[in-house]
């Protein structure tokens, strides 16, 4: 009888289950965690109360995180915008800019890969009379700078590309569109909440007029994220999306979420000190697990460009063989799919289509987010195990076999149902 | 999503798994399902010329755990049945006895579908029309 279920086994030294999905979201470091927990209690003063000494106190531990994120970034603290994270960011970002520089003109450009919270801000704004450009990405999911230049017009007034895309990892030439922005007076804007923390990031050298980042990618707690807005050269001004007592220099009003500033403002001080060694020891993890894999299989497809790439991204595509079965089989490991089965549209993930693969290769996807807590031993037990259950499900796969009988399923009528 | 006991049994042994000689006559072939969908489900029976009897039946899924599981018990219900009481099998018992989430009922579909077309496959191969199976199933 024919068994999927898999016999290899964790070693002593590996803790089960295994997280490994760091692009949806880190484990708090405990440092970040300490770093907080006064603020829940104790020092629960309003930062907004001038005052007293409780508001002093929290106001105080406010500024310093605004310094800690700033320096991460190459910003100063007075262009931090604390938010409720990305989604927040990128919105506010995204229509205050549209808002405000409405009478300058009303084109956007974007691209086909971005989250969701920049594609449907754009979307929205399209509502409102705006034009929005959203660029096509290479194979390897990088835009195409002479697209960029193309789309340039007079009526521009915004570009919003990702630093770094949170499924496959690939890098956009940050810097040159930051110079081509700079060079036509069109405001650029990033989403880096995959990038800070992670790479070098340097609103100054890449031209970056406004940037989109959260503490839960890098170690810190969730809902608290901030919006970089350039003050000097040149001065970016947004139009508040919400209304309320003028908190963060009007730009963002509501009650700062201070024990969450706090946890930020650790996160990005820690991720600064630790961010070359980690990347190096997660490179090496990611390229150990990537070798292993493609040495024990055939048709292991790598979705997006390897030399423009976060370190500790690999996103495959194990061909013929469904990524939901597999993830099923891997029920110990926690990685994501861009596998239809996955998603409550029942669509294959967009980002995946964007590069070309057909779906049945993005029907295929794992999504591997190597992150600071995983060690070399749970990378060598997620390899085996995923390599066990692929054999296993291709024996079950009829497309396998007909490939290796020779056969171009490419050329067979499917019946779609 | 959690899964069932039963899909997760189905999908972690999954019976009768294999290919028949699709060039014997007596074996039906069913290829159903489609590559950018995510599910491919091929189905074969061998049948008895003499009883009409499903006597044995293979199948291979590209797809999810509930498609692999729809599959694997698609085989095990139709062995042992006649061609005509193979028909009768629908989606709907499958979704049932693997206690299939919305979600997924779709995967009971395309094992439905695999059945069928395995049997007109197998019908076409011996020239047996729908008036003839329509007597032989009330012989039965």
């Amino acid at each position: 009888m024919s068994t999927v279920e898999t016999t290899v086994k964790a070693p002593a030294n590996v803790k089960l289950p295994i997280y490994m999905d760091d692009h949806a979201t880190t484990q708090m470091d405990p440092r970040v965690l300490g770093a907080m927990m006064p603020y829940f209690s104790g020092k629960f003063g309003n930062a907004a109360s001038r005052n007293h000494s409780f508001g002093w106190e929290a106001e105080q531990a406010v500024e310093h995180a605004r310094e800690q994120v700033a320096k991460l970034i190459g910003a100063t603290a007075k262009e931090i915008i604390f938010t409720s994270g990305a989604t927040e960011s990128n919105n506010l970002a995204i229509k205050g800019i549209a808002e405000m520089y409405r009478e300058r003109g009303n084109h956007i450009i974007t691209q086909v890969t971005e989250h969701k919270a920049v594609l449907d801000a754009c979307k929205r704004l399209e509502k409102y009379g705006y034009r929005v450009t959203y660029l096509p990405v290479k194979a390897d999911g990088l835009i195409d700078i002479e697209d960029l230049k193309r789309a340039m017009d007079d009526k521009t007034i915004l570009v919003s590309i990702m630093f770094a895309n949170n499924e496959i990892g690939v890098i956009q030439p940050i810097a040159e569109i930051g110079k081509l922005c700079r060079e036509r007076n069109i405001i650029f804007h990033t989403d880096a909440v995959q990038a800070v923390g992670k790479i070098p990031v340097d609103v100054n050298a890449m031209n970056i007029d406004c940037l989109s980042l959260t503490g839960h990618k890098i170690y810190g707690p969730k809902g608290c994220g901030a919006l970089y807005v350039r003050r000097r050269n040149p001065r970016v001004q947004i139009s508040a999306q919400i209304d309320g007592g003028g908190h963060e220099r009007g730009m963002r009003s509501g009650t700062l979420n201070v024990p969450g500033i706090v946890g930020l403002g650790q996160a990005c001080e820690i991720a600064g000190q630790e961010m070359a060694a980690e990347a190096e020891r997660l490179g090496k993890l990611r390229d150990k697990l990537k070798s292993k894999l493609e040495s024990n299989l055939d048709y292991v497809h790598v979705n997006g460009s390897m030399e423009h790439r976060l370190p500790a991204n690999l996103n495959v595509s194990f061909v013929y063989v469904e990524g939901e079965s597999l993830l099923m089989g891997i029920n110990d490991v926690a990685v994501s799919s861009g596998s239809a089965c996955t998603s409550a549209s029942l669509e294959p993930s967009y980002v995946l289509k964007a590069l070309g693969l057909g779906d049945d290769v993005a029907h295929s996807s794992i999504r591997f987010g190597l992150g600071r807590f995983n060690t070399e031993a749970e990378v060598d037990y997620v390899a085996d195990k995923v390599i066990d259950v692929v054999q296993k499900l291709r024996e079950l796969s009829p497309l396998y076999e007909m490939v290796k009988e020779g056969i171009d399923i490419s050329k067979i009528e499917w019946q779609a149902h | 999503m959690a899964y069932s006991d039963k899909v997760i049994d189905h999908y972690n042994n999954p019976r009768n798994v294999g290919q028949l000689d699709k060039s014997q006559s007596e074996v039906g072939t069913g290829l159903v399902g489609a590559p950018e969908c995510g599910d491919v489900m091929r189905l074969q029976i061998r049948v008895n010329p003499e009883t009409q009897v499903i006597e044995e039946a293979k199948f291979k899924t590209f797809g999810c755990g509930s498609a692999i599981a729809s599959s694997s018990l698609a085989t095990e219900w139709v062995k042992g049945k006649t061609v005509s009481e193979a028909m009768q099998i629908k989606n709907t018992d499958i979704v049932k006895e693997l206690a299939l989430p919305p979600v997924k009922i779709h995967c009971s579909v395309l094992a439905e579908d695999a059945i069928r077309a395995a049997i007109g496959d197998w019908k076409k191969k011996n020239g047996v029309t729908e008036t003839a199976e329509a007597t032989a199933s009330v012989a039965h």
